[in-house]
């Protein structure tokens, strides 16, 4: 777009329904972006409800994990002459799967976890040396492409696939969402009601896996934990509502990414995947200075902190004939 | 029978336990570290199962068929200060969290949609108000105090009016103005509501005045019956194996003495110097804090 045909759509954008022509004939009259904004949003609304259990469940480091596996999962695929795909389904879920097994019994040491880390990231250099020397005339970008994402090349096939797997990771999450919260919160109490824990648990990382590896083909294995934690991490900090914030955090997540793929598109030498994550850790961080302006507002209208609580009388023996006086007010 | 009838033979943690609670009513089940307290309680949920021959009943069905009519308060060490959860929101996944999906939004014009919202919600504000916690209901659970969280807990396990409260070592961690308050609580809903209480309890005190009942549990065996009559010198020492004093102070509480220099009634709390290596090969792991609570009790009068 050239300096006077942009001068002209803002002149026109003053009547109402303007600015609506003006999207239809910018950003949205090009298919890639049509693509982009498909699979954007539902990406982001399964990243944001995933991630907000995360946050809860303290697994954050499960998607951090994921980020290092994926790019190793897809390169290997493609080493060995798989599709891309199936080789970042396969290791995320695999990987999410093992973590769990990990998270409850044992305690892995950081240094392990590193090295563990820093190897599997070698392993995915070294099957991106062998897919480029034995495999390159096929497709030359993919390593970039695996760790930095490709939401403005999407095809429509690809668009509609990540929509439908963002829109089955939602329902599923949201059809689980109130066993899943128990169980997170207070798995000793869900477990006693005959709910699942276990199950929940190993059903929710699979949901992780998949939803890493559809995220990680839009922007990026590295930057995967960006719309993973940031959303999320956001609206745990924005309302202790565990509903709203579920909510919440998906809403974001879209908005970040439909304003990250705005940002991409206007200014052509910014990395779309680098707007998307850059808008969701500014939001995240706009949401640390909200907080204590919420708890200053808490305390000006007179609710009480801990110190101010009645406290129940030292004198009390126990005896059931004499009511303690400050139980029922 | 109403409520629970429980007898468990023949395992290894304890065996011979023989106790039928009845509606309304409050026993608390005592005894040293590791004796299986909390695994009574495991294996009235359905989640351990018993020896075989042992015959349990709770609520005239096997263990875990009942889950919802059972309100269970775990041991344990509080929740994440950083858990960003209001204490209505905990109490409310009591009352529903164990269905699928996720509640409606009160505003969504279904039919009885709204009706069955305020029900729900006013259900919470009731039992948070009858466990007194209505000044912090409101506030994140990690932000609450030891205390706090407790009495909110206990309206978790409370919501669904069950008839049987399970409690794991509720007064643990507390200040003692906090335990006594939590433990005429408890008093007060197993009398007043009609509930069966069982409560597991590393002192005896802060709820002596309002037990029906008191289950010891030991290596020897176990004994249930009247607090007075359980918690007697003879008692305890033919339990323990060991000479055991009761003593009982101005106040009525209970003081319990295994020899000079042994500690009251925390015998089982390991020391820190008794360092030495604890496993012995002809002892099981519930029988170790019994073990110590003897060899003091020896050393005292070597």
């Amino acid at each position: 777009m050239t300096a006077p045909v942009r001068a002209a759509a803002l002149a026109r954008a003053h009547s109402p329904g303007a600015a609506l022509d003006q999207l239809a004939a910018g950003p949205l009259s090009h298919p890639y972006f049509q693509h982009a904004l498909l699979a954007g949003t539902a990406i982001a609304a399964a990243c944001g409800l995933v991630g907000y259990f995360l946050v809860l469940r303290a697994q954050v480091f499960t998607g951090d994990a994921l980020s290092h596996t994926a790019f190793t999962g897809a390169l290997g695929a493609l080493a060995l002459g798989y599709d891309l795909r199936l080789g970042l389904y396969a290791t995320c879920v695999v990987v999410a799967l093992l973590l769990g097994t990990l998270g409850s019994g044992a305690k892995a040491d950081d240094v392990a976890i590193g090295s563990l880390f820093s190897w599997t990231l070698g392993m995915g250099v070294f099957f991106l040396t062998v897919y480029t020397t034995t495999r390159s005339t096929a497709n030359g970008g993919a390593g970039t492409s695996v760790l930095f994402g490709s939401i403005f090349g999407l095809s429509s096939g690809q668009a509609w696939l990540a929509a439908a797997v963002g829109a089955a990771v939602c329902a599923a999450l949201l059809a689980l969402a109130r066993p899943l919260l128990f169980a997170s919160i207070d798995p000793d109490v869900a477990a006693a009601r005959g709910l699942p824990v276990r199950a929940l648990g190993y059903g929710f990382l699979v949901l992780v896996g998949v939803c890493a590896a559809e995220a990680t083909q839009a922007i990026g294995s590295l930057l995967l934990l960006g719309l993973l934690a940031a959303p999320a991490g956001a609206a745990h900090r924005l309302t202790d509502r565990p509903y709203r914030a579920l909510a919440l955090a998906p809403i974001l997540a879209v908005a970040e990414v439909v304003a990250g793929l705005g940002l991409g598109y206007a200014v052509p030498d910014l990395p779309p995947s680098f707007a998307v994550v850059a808008t969701a850790t500014a939001v995240y961080a706009a949401a640390y200075t909200v907080r204590p302006v919420a708890a200053a507002h808490a305390r000006r209208t007179g609710r009480r902190r801990p110190a101010d609580l009645p406290v129940f009388p030292l004198t009390d023996t126990g005896n059931p004939d004499r009511t303690t006086p400050s139980i029922r007010r | 029978m109403r409520d629970a009838a429980v007898r468990v033979g023949d395992r290894t943690l304890w065996s011979g336990v023989d106790v039928r609670i009845e509606r309304g009513e409050f026993v608390a089940v005592l005894g040293p570290n590791g004796v299986g307290k909390s695994t009574l309680l495991k294996v009235l949920l359905g989640r351990l199962r018993p020896e075989p021959g042992s015959e349990i009943e709770v609520l005239g069905a096997r263990p875990g068929r009942a889950g919802d009519r059972i309100g269970y308060l775990p041991q344990r060490r509080g929740f994440d200060p950083s858990l960003r959860i209001r204490g209505t929101d905990l109490v409310r996944l009591g009352l529903d969290g164990d269905r699928w999906g996720t509640p409606l939004p009160a505003l969504l014009p279904l039919p009885g949609n709204r009706r069955r919202a305020r029900a729900a919600a006013d259900r919470v504000a009731e039992v948070i108000e009858t466990v007194g916690a209505s000044g912090y209901a409101h506030r994140s659970i990690g932000a609450c105090s030891g205390g706090e969280q407790q009495r909110l807990l206990i309206a978790q396990a409370l919501v669904r009016r069950p008839d049987l409260l399970l409690l794991d070592e509720p007064l643990d961690s507390l200040d003692l103005p906090n335990q006594s308050a939590v433990a005429a609580l408890v008093g007060r809903i197993c009398h007043e509501h009609d509930v069966a209480v069982v409560m597991v309890a590393h002192d005896v005190n802060p709820i002596l005045h309002h037990l029906d009942r008191v289950v010891y549990l030991a290596e020897g065996g176990a004994v249930s019956g009247r607090p007075h009559d359980v918690i007697t010198g003879p008692t305890l020492s033919r339990l323990y194996r060991t000479p055991v004093e009761v003593l009982r102070t101005s106040g009525g509480r209970l003081v319990v003495v295994g020899g000079p220099e042994a500690p009251a009634l925390h015998a089982d709390r390991h020391p820190p110097h008794r360092a030495r290596p604890r496993t012995e090969p002809d002892v099981p792991e519930g029988a170790r804090p019994v073990r110590h609570f003897v060899r003091g009790a020896r050393r005292a009068r070597g």
